[in-house]
């Protein structure tokens, strides 16, 4: 199966042939390197930008305004930083113009921990882009979501963030992309460039065929009736393993990758909080005004009667930032034991 | 609204068209009783805030007539900031508009009662939305720029700026993006030269020669240039946008101006008489050549103050948006 940098590779090349995408840029996106997690490797539209974030965001803009449908890369999310006030512009441009104007763009970034990327490349996006009204806000966990929410992105009128978990772009899928072949080796040859000198290469695209994911709608990973776990991106797939250690236990946990942050499915959630009473909310953005606080007062002013426990959020701690040694990472972000233990906690906890 | 009028006496030396001089200082007369209009509106408790251009007419109104005018990148992008109601009105628009978003009502026609004046967006003409930070359009033009060069035809990419807000990173990306050798971008970069920001003087600012001095760093042709004659401004701006209509190259134009209200209304918005007045400075040489008397130039004005006087009224009495609406237009409908 695909890993997700390949999804995303192939959705942009359905994008490109399917739904007008017309550039695809940034930082190192072109040739020779087709990005520096190889997203963008082999592209008909790609091209190299200065190592400019707010000109990046800003053509992207001026493109979507001048016809064009940009997918604008910004190469870690830790530089999207110094492009604040344009993303408010972004966000801001059909409603300041009542209506007049639109921007139909596509902005990826890799996000969050698991590469020991110190610093400046380990830093999680969604506490901040949650707080830019008008964007639509996506974070897959898996390749086939990867590949459906990002061709849904290049469908809308709006602008889209769309987040990248980096720690799982290497991360083969457990569900085949429409198109793609069975065996991952083939797939490998015909769309990964070769190392060394690529100037010839061509890839060989297979027949891929339309998928795509709504967005604003969450998915049931796994049902359960005594806990649930709302997540996405990187510590999904370990809310996923802990739900399946605690089964073990005798503990049924439900889980749900929310996979888009705004709109984001707030009926998947409501229906599992009805019906487990419990509910542990995990993201690993620091965890002051966190996305997950908006989803834990939500859910205590409208569910509160359900409850059987107190919401819980377990975040990124509040730090201004993530040290390089592996202690340090480790201490600073949600890893499988403190997600396994909160929510055996949570399952067990009694007034 | 009055349509601007023709003269028909004999022609003056000035090296344009009589109907052109004509027609300029129509819309130099019709911009600026449109912003003192609006002042006064703010004055009178009709509107929160004021920002807008009187001491830019003589370089606006031009630009506005030598827009390639139209949707779509066949056609000119303006990326404009919030002193350029003297280029709208150029390119067609009913001044009622501006007062009616003085009065943020719901029949303002450039964001329904959200943005302050002179934050113009007119997307059948290619103007893209004007915001209050000073330089973000600096780093969007490009974009326009890349597709038109793309398209092929002659349509380009104008975007302006005080030089105040040369300060600003978007400004040099600018510069940069669109300069590069691989692909240079068919764009004219203007700075309107006021010598303030805000209430800093320039030298406190900024202390290149000339801002268009930055052109030539990257390359690009510049030049500047005396934006407070129009005839000098249209000469100027005609030059430019051949060039980079032709060419498919960047151009750098600094306009020196004046700011003959202030800032804002948050510094007074009371006339500046200190500087360069174009509009007295024209009426004098249109005078003095014989294409316009006082009277008829007199009479123009008072007849384009009582229309901004009755278009303020009726803007006055129009409602408000309705309180439901702040959730329209968050995001557009697919279509």
């Amino acid at each position: 199966m695909a890993n997700m940098a390949q999804a995303i590779r192939m959705a942009l090349h359905y994008a490109e042939e399917n739904l007008g995408v017309t550039d695809i840029f940034g930082e190192d996106v072109g040739a020779p390197l087709g990005g520096v997690f190889t997203c963008t490797q082999g592209l008909k539209t790609t091209w190299n930008s200065p190592l400019d974030e707010r000109g990046i965001i800003g053509a992207a803009m001026g493109i979507a305004m001048g016809g064009g449908r940009p997918v604008a890369e910004i190469q870690f999310c830790d530089y999207v930083y110094n492009t604040i006030d344009l993303l408010k512009l972004a966000g801001n441009t059909c409603w300041s113009s009542n209506g007049d104007w639109n921007l139909p763009m596509v902005v990826r970034t890799p996000v969050g921990s698991g590469i020991r990327g110190s610093i400046y490349h380990s830093h999680s996006f969604d506490a901040t882009m949650t707080h830019i009204p008008g964007w639509k806000v996506v974070m897959p966990s898996t390749p086939l979501d990867a590949y459906g929410l990002l061709i849904s992105a290049c469908k809308e009128q709006n602008p889209v963030m769309f987040l990248e978990p980096k720690a799982l772009l290497r991360v083969k899928g457990e569900e085949r992309i429409p198109g793609e072949p069975d065996d991952d080796r083939a797939l490998s040859k015909l769309i990964d460039a070769p190392l060394g000198d690529r100037s010839q290469w061509v890839p060989q695209w297979p027949q891929l065929e339309a998928y795509a994911v709504p967005i604003g709608k969450g998915k049931l990973v796994r049902e359960g009736t005594q806990v649930t776990v709302v997540s996405y991106g990187r510590t999904l797939p370990l809310c996923a393993r802990a739900a399946a250690t605690l089964a073990d236990e005798g503990l049924s946990v439900e889980v749900i990758d929310l996979r888009s942050l705004w709109p984001y499915d707030w009926e998947m959630i409501k229906a599992s909080v009805q019906k487990t009473g419990r509910v542990l909310f995990v993201n690993e953005d620091t965890e002051v005004t966190n996305f997950g606080e908006h989803l834990m007062r939500r859910t205590v002013e409208e569910l509160f009667y359900s409850l059987l426990a107190a919401p819980k959020l377990l975040a990124g701690k509040f730090l201004p930032g993530i040290g390089l040694a592996d202690t340090l990472e480790m201490a600073s972000v949600p890893q499988q034991n403190d997600i396994t233990t909160a929510l055996r906690t949570l399952a067990h906890e009694q007034p | 609204m009055s349509r601007p009028r023709l003269i028909k006496e004999s022609s003056a030396p000035l090296p344009l068209d009589r109907e052109l001089l004509v027609r300029i200082h129509d819309l130099m007369v019709k911009t600026r009783t449109l912003e003192e209009r609006l002042i006064q509106m703010y004055k009178q408790g009709h509107g929160y805030f004021w920002i807008g251009g009187p001491g830019e007419e003589a370089f606006n109104v031009p630009l506005g007539l030598l827009m390639k005018k139209g949707q779509g990148p066949e056609y000119d992008y303006l990326h404009a900031h919030y002193r350029q109601s003297g280029t709208l009105l150029a390119l067609g628009e009913e001044p009622i508009g501006a007062l009616r978003q003085m009065k943020n009502t719901a029949t303002d026609p450039y964001s329904g009662g959200r943005n302050f004046a002179g934050h113009f967006s007119l997307r059948k003409y290619n103007v893209a939305p004007v915001s209050s930070p000073i330089e973000v359009q600096y780093a969007i033009a490009p974009g326009t720029a890349m597709v038109q060069k793309r398209v092929g035809g002659d349509g380009i990419t104008i975007v302006t700026g005080g030089d105040a807000g040369t300060a600003e990173g978007d400004f040099a990306s600018c510069l940069v993006w669109s300069s590069r050798p691989a692909n240079p971008l068919p764009i004219l970069i203007i700075v309107t030269n006021n010598k303030w920001g805000i209430s800093t003087a320039g030298d406190g600012q900024h202390g290149e020669t000339r801002v268009s001095d930055r052109g030539k760093a990257f390359n690009i042709q510049s030049k500047t240039i005396d934006g407070n004659d129009p005839v000098v401004a249209y000469q100027e701006l005609k030059e430019a946008m051949e060039y980079v209509r032709k060419e498919r190259k960047p151009f750098l134009l600094e306009a020196m101006v004046s700011r003959l209200y202030g800032h804002s209304s948050a510094s007074g918005a009371n006339y500046v008489s200190e500087e360069v007045d174009c509009l007295k400075n024209f009426e004098a040489r249109l005078e003095q050549e014989g294409v316009l008397t006082r009277q008829q130039m007199d009479d123009l004005r008072n007849r384009y103050t009582e229309e901004m006087a009755a278009a303020a009224r009726t803007a006055r009495d129009e409602p408000l948006p309705d309180p439901e609406s702040i959730w329209k237009h968050i995001f557009a409908e697919d279509k």
